[in-house]
């Protein structure tokens, strides 16, 4: 493996795989904030059941997080010193904001998952509330990093240094407003499918558990507000690429030709040496109406751009569409779901509770791919028009062992974690709720 | 007062504070490890208990360092980076085994075996990453990135022995009775060995690297080194009278200091004979900007740590 690719694709592992639970981390706070209200308001021990088992997954998840957003600090510079040599002092200052959210995200967690007993029930209520704010404020911040990297902002170079840094022009970058809200709704969107996916599959083997019902209950109305939201923020955010970031919609949309009255093109299989995409279902004048509202605007192509700054069509296109597509079953899904149950009240029936156990695939696809179509669609660059990815890379050697070391040590941990997430699955059925947290050993 | 000694101060103090707060995570690794005696079981259970709440935030002094640097010194990151490539990434497996594994074995309450197994990883990968840590540290302050010299080694003994030392002083206050004991007799033996593997990275320094000796006698560094070696003495002292509150206080500032005589013997350098902080400074709008969040960011902070000890290092978790 070169080695500008092996750097890449230890980034992108350990990406993807800290994506799962930063999302979870901001969607599962919410969860809590909402499902130990519910307890306090209503004195059923149920949601109090299901605060407790959150709550011991919430630990799990979090850690996880906690260590693998950790070794991102670290990659940050390992893997791309050129890029934090000639960017940090600009991206910093919102790394610096996202640090301070993230500490106070874990002070609070642990007050929360170690405070059953030693806080009246009103107060640890309320430390549930910093957690979901501090860790919807950190994925703003980080995610505003993100942005930076597409629509860079905020400084001057002169001579080949970064002078006169302006860090809240560089936080608020010209990108950051649609992707922070499109990104933070993801993990409310992922996390409520992906709960209420448990559950429903609980409910396939039981139908009459009232406690998986309630559970999949209050996940379904987290996912079921967040998914519309979501779908409009994504129209918004491909507006935004249509008239800022043109080539990344190009190759988002499988667009080889500038044309007027563009046709969405709907699958099929982006060929960058013929310049076309083959096999799509194409509905006329559909991506100009999308992108400029109207149907005979003119929609750039790829061939409108250097080839150089082309980035890899064939993956953008594709994960575009696997998101675009996930997120539109869930939310028929969702609709079905608040039609169906008169918005939980009935319980659901074995078709729709059979969906809801297969929104929670969905909604990871669709989390992933997005996140692959941010990263693919701003290649070659790091930071679009200031420093290409291939000219950021560490000089440090041996960087396949490296990438196959901590692919194996990911895989190795997400076993594990499964494991013990089927376990709180199966005291959730058994036990009541333990009356201590968990004992370091036993 | 210039800003970019401003900011190096703070730099500092997120070291120092790692020291502290992660190193007595760390060290409470070595402990699990090294548990002996009929309270074997009993020991780990504490220090299991003791990390428990704070092991998350007690890591987060780790990011913000990491921060600060890139934010701060951004050239020097990318340089110390790109030399200390593969110590830095052995503290990161550390660092993540470890922190995987404490929360694993938190919730094998049932299955014993597996409970075991990451008990285990939980205490090697303790040990491994602050060895790794003092290498990456002994390597930068011998120029070169010379991270396997005998010195460098040698801090990295240094670092995990101080991670002993501290945990074992602290977790004489998360108990009572025999089990306070076995901590005590613990935190003695590890400041003594401190004591004496500090010894010999002087030694080592003054033959393999007159450079670094020079730097750690030079007048500047001397305070700093002097009074780490004194409250060394206190915080044997301490233990040895039963006065725990006092020798909590003196190893802290003796971690404190230790890092202060660091800083000064390399001052004005960050990377000794290559760049200084002044010249790895990023520009002072950024700075600034970074002063004024960590003020910021101090007002929540504060109370909120203080709530978090508030809550759960007001009384000993567990009577023996």
């Amino acid at each position: 493996m070169d080695h500008l690719t092996a750097a890449r694709a230890q980034m992108g592992t350990s990406l993807a795989f800290h994506y799962i639970f930063a999302a979870i981390g901001v969607g599962l706070p919410a969860l809590l904030v909402i499902v130990e209200g519910l307890w306090l308001r209503t004195k059923d021990p149920t949601y109090y059941r299901l605060a407790r088992t959150w709550s011991r997954a919430l630990l799990l998840l979090f850690a996880i997080g906690a260590v693998s957003g950790t070794t991102l600090s670290f990659e940050l510079g390992l893997l791309w010193p050129e890029f934090m040599r000639h960017a940090g002092a600009v991206i910093g200052v919102p790394f610096s904001a996202e640090g301070f959210a993230f500490f106070i995200e874990a002070i609070f967690v642990g007050i929360y998952l170690y405070g059953w007993e030693r806080l009246a029930p009103f107060q640890h209520w309320l430390c549930s509330l910093p957690i979901a704010l501090s860790g919807a404020l950190s994925a703003a911040f980080v995610t505003a990093v993100n942005a930076w990297m597409n629509t860079p902002a905020g400084f001057d170079v002169v001579r080949g240094a970064v002078t006169d840094v302006r860090p809240l022009e560089a936080i608020f970058n010209p990108a950051m407003p649609t992707e922070v809200v499109h990104t933070t709704l993801s993990a409310y969107v992922f996390t409520g499918f992906a709960t209420a996916a448990a559950y429903g599959v609980t409910l396939l083997r039981e139908p009459g558990n009232r406690y998986a019902a309630k559970g999949l209950r209050v996940a379904m109305l987290l996912g079921a507000v967040a998914i519309p939201l979501q779908l409009v923020a994504g129209d918004v955010s491909a507006r935004f690429d249509a008239h800022v970031e043109p080539i990344k919609l190009a190759a988002m949309e499988g667009q080889f030709r500038t044309e007027r009255g563009a046709a969405l093109q709907i699958g099929g299989i982006p060929d960058p040496a013929a310049h076309q995409t083959r096999y799509a279902l194409r509905i006329p004048y559909l991506l100009s109406v999308l992108s400029f509202e109207d149907p005979h605007a003119v929609v750039r192509g790829l061939d409108a751009f250097p080839a150089k700054d082309e980035p890899p069509a064939l993956p953008v296109h594709l994960c575009f569409d696997a998101m675009v597509g996930s997120g539109t079953l869930l939310l028929l899904i969702a609709a079905w779901w608040a039609y169906g149950t008169k918005l939980g009240l009935r319980p659901p029936g074995r078709r729709l509770a059979q969906s809801i156990a297969l929104s929670g695939v969905l909604a990871f696809v669709a989390m992933e791919a997005g996140w692959m179509v941010t990263e693919e669609g701003r290649q070659p660059w790091v930071a679009v028009g200031f420093l290409r990815t291939a000219d950021a890379v560490t000089s440090a050697p041996a960087l396949d062992v490296t990438f196959y070391g901590f692919t194996i040590l990911y895989v190795f941990l997400a076993i594990t974690l499964a494991f013990l997430l089927l376990r709180i699955r199966t005291d959730e059925k058994s036990d009541p709720p333990r009356r201590r947290p968990a004992p370091a050993l036993s | 007062m210039t800003t970019d000694v401003l900011v190096a101060l703070t730099a500092l103090a997120a070291v120092a504070l790692y020291a502290v707060f992660g190193g007595a995570d760390f060290g409470g690794g070595v402990w699990d490890v090294l548990a002996s005696g009929p309270r074997k079981h009993a020991q780990r259970e504490l220090i299991g208990h003791a990390i428990g709440p704070v092991w998350e935030t007690n890591h987060v002094w780790l990011i913000f360092l990491i921060v600060v640097l890139f934010t701060c010194f951004p050239a020097a990151f990318a340089d110390i980076s790109i030399g200390l490539y593969v110590p830095l990434t052995f503290v990161l497996v550390g660092i993540v085994l470890r922190g995987a594994a404490y929360a694993f074995r938190s919730q094998a309450y049932r299955a014993a075996r597996f409970s075991q197994v990451w008990g285990h990883v939980f205490g090697v990968a303790s040990v491994i990453a602050p060895f790794f840590f003092g290498c990456a540290i002994g390597g930068l302050t011998v120029g070169g990135y010379g991270w396997t010299t005998p010195f460098a080694l040698l801090t990295g003994l240094l670092a995990v022995a101080l991670c002993a030392q501290i945990a074992g002083v602290f977790l004489t206050l998360e108990t009572r009775g025999s089990l306070r004991e076995d901590f005590r007799t613990r935190a003695m033996l590890a400041t003594v060995v401190l004591a004496a593997v500090g010894a010999c990275a002087l030694a080592v320094a003054y033959v393999t690297a007159p450079g670094v000796f020079a730097a750690l006698a030079r007048m500047q560094a001397l305070p700093g080194i002097a009074t780490a070696m004194t409250l060394g003495c206190v915080v044997l002292l301490a233990l040895w009278t039963e006065r725990y509150a006092l020798a909590r206080a003196a190893v802290a500032l003796e971690a404190v200091a230790v890092l202060a005589g660091w800083y000064a013997a390399q001052a004005p350098y960050l990377i000794p004979g290559v760049l200084t902080y002044a010249q790895a400074a990023a520009p002072p709008a950024t700075l600034h900007a970074f002063l004024w969040l960590c003020g910021a960011g101090a007002l929540l902070l504060i109370p909120s740590l203080w709530l978090l000890f508030a809550v759960f290092k007001s009384e000993p978790l567990r009577e023996s």
